[in-house]
């Protein structure tokens, strides 16, 4: 295991650096590169930018800025925010526990919804309840998140005020019931989003476990249809599914992207889009190697869960 | 088993045809938009501005007195553009990283697989709209960003299909008759990678219609005043309240599009299940 283990982490290292390499030629590529913000603005005197400039290490070399940026990023010094003047990694942290809060939400309701949508759906393929949630996921899959947002707000917020429609409590004191309040809607929508691939990953994976020969052998010995299913099937159906759905990390970054800025919620991805309207370029550089890494990083998780949870994938994956 | 031998028509290949219909009847209005708009799209009816549904306007009228259906009709052209588009620049690159890396094999492969992982691993959304933000794209140049960041997908698959098609007899009898490297992968073996092409082909034009929306959702795609769904629905946000149906219809066309371009994607990969 250790020895996997080292090998996969040293495969992430070129990957990381060819991330780096394409994030950094990415903000470069801007008329002005970083300093863009300020050229457009008639207070900033000629002098003052060109002292910016030195100040920034922006008149060396391309490859030379971007080894001092990449060791500084490494060093966990990502620069300053040309917003407000803080450290980039202060402003990212302040915003990571919402970030979190709505990830983890989401994912617990998805799974919530996708297990017995998936089971049923694999137990009883081709039925009225698979087909109804065959339907039902297809239109999850192909909805756009942050129009089904705005509906649900319109809905839920405006026209039945039932619910907040934007924000998160916990700031100005508020107390259970109005923190959960405040999560229903976007943590619903995200939930909704990942409920609907999920569930149609579980069907396949299970549909595939349930015709094994040991499927058959476990019924001819008489183990009840329960127990068949969820002790039999679903363990190794989640095998496959817990890999995948950890190897979607990438897309999960996306859509916090979107439902945060549409519900306003204090996070990490709607720091990025008012980062994006300022063009504050060292939050976004910041942020897109994060997410990038956070990526990479579950990618080796799924790698070495799928090898300890199915001894037969073990070995010396190539 | 009690399942009957005999089966129905597969629902996902019906299901499939349904949506591929729906999806070349948007094509023809979009294509047909001058012709067949109720109004030109410029056109201001002050009289008339924010107007609900009615029979002279089915789908209102915006902030200006613009028909809303006149303007949904030309955003499917900038959006349908895209999504299909950028599905052609994503396949174009994808089969050639994919079916160069398939058969050369050794350090190219592995070199071209590391920068394939390396642009899966950073989340699209924001990648494109950080692309947007620095270059800030025509429509054509929108298409292009789009594609560059869809590739990835397809190079995989081709990849895998020219690792097992190249150890067939038929390559081997190519190369003895004296056949060189380009033509085989072209003419001998990118005719076997077809299907699995046009199945990712078809999963990237609803990927890429859905990027051209959320860019244009966020400000950084499709500029005003050439309408697409996506923008449509950027500058119907701040009046969600008073007049519901600006934002009701573009996105209801954004989700029965992508879920026409899913739909026929599924009915596709029907047979392997």
């Amino acid at each position: 295991m250790p020895r996997l283990l080292v090998q996969r982490l040293l495969q992430a290292i070129p990957l990381l650096l060819i991330v780096s390499l394409l994030v950094f030629a990415l903000i470069h590529a801007a008329p002005g590169g970083p300093l863009t913000l300020y050229l457009s603005n008639p207070n900033v005197r000629p002098a003052d930018i060109e002292r910016l400039r030195r100040a920034l290490g922006l008149d060396q070399p391309l490859w030379q800025q971007y080894l001092a940026w990449l060791c500084a990023f490494v060093r966990g010094d990502w620069g300053y925010s040309y917003a407000d003047g803080r450290p980039v990694l202060d402003r990212l942290l302040e915003r990571l526990p919402a970030t979190l809060e709505l990830i983890a939400t989401s994912m617990a309701l998805g799974a919530l919804v996708a297990l017995p949508l998936g089971i049923v759906g694999a137990v009883r393929r081709h039925g009225w309840f698979d087909r109804l949630t065959t339907v039902l996921s297809f239109a999850g899959i192909s909805l756009p998140v942050f129009w089904f947002g705005l509906l649900l707000q319109l809905v839920f917020a405006v026209t039945l005020g039932w619910l907040p429609s934007s924000g998160r409590s916990g700031m100005g004191g508020g107390g259970f019931v109005d923190r959960v309040e405040h999560l229903v809607l976007p943590a619903g929508v995200l939930a909704l989003v990942h409920a609907a691939a999920w569930s149609r990953y579980l069907r396949a994976s299970m549909s595939q476990v349930l015709r094994q020969p040991f499927m058959i052998a476990a019924r001819a010995r008489g183990v009840p249809d329960r127990t068949l299913w969820l002790r039999h099937a679903l363990r190794n159906a989640l095998i496959p599914v817990l890999t995948v759905v950890l190897l979607d990390a990438a897309i999960m970054v996306s859509g916090a992207v979107v439902t945060e800025s549409v519900f306003a919620w204090p996070g990490v991805g709607s720091l990025f889009t008012e980062s994006l309207a300022r063009r504050d370029y060292t939050v976004l550089m910041a942020f897109l190697m994060l997410s990038s890494c956070a990526v990479v990083a579950l990618g080796l998780v799924a790698d070495l869960l799928y090898g300890r949870l199915d001894p037969r994938v073990g070995g010396d994956p190539s | 088993m009690s399942t009957p031998r005999v089966r129905r028509v597969r629902p996902q290949r019906a299901a499939g045809r349904v949506a591929a219909a729906l999806l070349l009847a948007l094509i023809v209005l979009a294509a047909a938009a001058p012709a067949i708009a109720p109004y030109a799209p410029e056109a201001l009816d002050l009289a008339h501005r924010r107007a609900a549904p009615s029979p002279g306007h089915w789908f209102g009228t915006d902030e200006l007195g613009r028909d809303l259906l006149t303007r949904v009709l030309f955003g499917a052209r900038v959006t349908l553009a895209v999504g299909l588009l950028s599905a052609l620049v994503a396949a174009g690159v994808g089969v050639t990283v994919g079916a160069v890396s398939g058969y050369a094999g050794g350090f190219l492969d592995s070199a071209l697989m590391r920068f394939t992982d390396a642009m899966l691993a950073i989340p699209r959304l924001p990648l494109l709209m950080i692309a947007s933000a620095v270059v800030d794209p025509s429509v054509p140049l929108l298409i292009l960003i789009v594609g560059l960041a869809g590739w990835m997908e397809s190079a995989r698959l081709v990849r895998a299909e020219y690792l097992t098609l190249k150890e067939r007899e038929f390559v081997a009898a190519a190369h003895a008759a004296g056949a060189r490297s380009a033509r085989i992968i072209v003419r001998h073996l990118l005719p076997g990678a077809v299907p699995s092409i046009v199945v990712s082909m078809t999963l990237a034009v609803g990927r890429g219609m859905l990027l051209e929306s959320a860019l244009s959702f966020f400000g950084v795609g499709v500029q005003p005043p050439t309408p697409s769904w996506g923008n449509m629905l950027y500058q119907a946000q701040t009046t969600m309240t008073s007049e519901p149906w600006l934002a009701l219809f573009p996105g209801l066309f954004i989700f029965l599009t992508a879920l026409a371009v899913n739909l026929i994607g599924d009915g596709l990969t029907a047979g392997d299940e």
